[in-house]
């Protein structure tokens, strides 16, 4: 197998000569892959973006600006749509950490009245089958148009207006929770402002 | 070393007689994990034969200039590598299958397969032999991933590579964990059963 000996001098050059390579290139692929990364992460959230806001000639992202959440704990990325330099409504991107495992990313489009235009689902790890449901139209679609000022954004379980999936109660909590956190800062921000 | 089989037994090899998944069982982690759908399956399967390819071609020409006292240490270090440019691949031509595949591409570098070739195979057969050897291997893993994302999500969510025949919910238990251990053991019990059936002298 190897016919070089294992003295301490060639294990070092050896291991040096290995890892120096491997460094090196990895550098190369990473300079190289380094905007078609970041390409790919902006176009997934004007994806999002534009599956929330429809009418808008601006690019959002660009113009993004972060918000504070009205408890202090976070803030979260506010995407102004506009058309013709007038603001038509806002895309909030907003997290639940309430979810069945790992964080719940959702995309919320508010028209500047504060109603929901749509909602989608950016990123989960709710379990597949049952959580994962989230991210279809019958469970999306019951917030079109509605404003969580008028609605109680919360699982018919709990008293609330949203129809949970079955037996995903915690997913749904969950999605409610975040889209209510969207809302309220997205009052704050509105309150200040007279458009 | 002289290589006692030919090129085509060599890579025939790795897809049935000695399939990763079926017959050696090494790489189980990913396999139960991923496998969720046959898309899922295939994207982990060309992931892990990439790095097995590389991995093999470049140990089987390094492996006489490598002191035996850091062998392990040294392979490692050459499928960490590709296994890191794998996933920067992935994040810049194939976000969504990144997303989905998550964390089972970094643990690449841990599955048995991979360090299980370098060992067995590269470090002691010639470049040529070592590429033939990681495609065969790599296809074998490709095809028992896909196979086994194919079965779970067609009776998971009676649908296949994301194509739906039926709108209504398959068995939910094939998509969750105890489906991929139930659908992998009887892909084994059938598989033992048709071997076992060919050798015996009726």
């Amino acid at each position: 197998m190897a016919t070089i000996k294992s003295s301490f001098l060639n294990l070092l050059v050896t291991l040096t000569v290995i890892t120096l390579v491997a460094g090196l290139s990895l550098g190369y692929v990473f300079q190289w892959t380094k905007e078609p990364i970041a390409k790919a992460q902006m176009e997934k959230q004007l994806r999002a973006i534009e599956a929330v806001i429809q009418g808008y000639d601006n690019n959002p992202v660009t113009e993004k600006y972060k918000v504070a959440t009205p408890d202090g704990q976070d803030s979260l990325e506010f995407f102004p749509a506009k058309a013709n330099g007038e603001m038509i409504g806002i895309a909030v991107k907003t997290k639940s950490s309430k979810g069945y495992s790992g964080d719940i990313w959702l995309m919320v489009g508010f028209t500047m009245k504060g109603d929901i235009q749509q909602v989608v689902v950016i990123e989960h790890k709710e379990t597949p089958g049952l959580g994962s449901k989230m991210s279809d139209l019958k469970f999306l679609n019951q917030f079109y148009g509605k404003n969580p000022g008028q609605m109680n954004m919360k699982v018919k379980k709990d008293g609330g207006e949203v129809d949970a999936i079955t037996g995903a109660t915690i997913s749904s909590r969950a999605f409610s929770e975040a889209v209510q956190v969207a809302y309220e800062t997205f009052q704050t921000v509105n309150h200040g402002q007279s458009n | 070393m002289a290589n006692p089989i030919s090129h085509k037994e060599n890579f025939l090899k790795g897809i049935i007689k000695e399939n990763p998944v079926f017959v050696i069982l090494l790489g189980l982690c990913p396999t139960l994990g991923v496998t969720s759908s046959a898309v899922n399956g295939l994207g982990m399967g060309v992931a892990t034969a990439f790095v097995l390819v590389m991995s093999n071609l470049v140990i089987s020409l390094v492996k006489n200039v490598i002191p035996d006292k850091v062998r392990i240490p040294s392979f490692i270090v050459i499928i960490a590598a590709f296994v890191t440019v794998v996933q920067l691949l992935m994040a810049a031509y194939t976000p969504a299958l990144n997303e989905q595949l998550g964390l089972f591409i970094p643990l690449i570098v841990v599955n048995c397969i991979v360090l299980g070739r370098a060992e067995a195979f590269a470090s002691r057969n010639t470049a040529l032999s070592s590429i033939i050897d990681g495609l065969g291997m790599g296809v074998g893993f490709t095809f028992a991933l896909t196979l086994l994302g194919a079965i779970r999500e067609l009776l998971g969510s009676l649908s296949l590579f994301g194509y739906k025949f039926i709108d209504a919910d398959g068995m939910l238990v094939f998509i969750l964990a105890p489906g991929a251990f139930i659908s992998l053991g009887f892909i084994i019990a059938i598989m033992n059963w048709m071997k076992n059936r060919k050798r015996s002298p009726h």
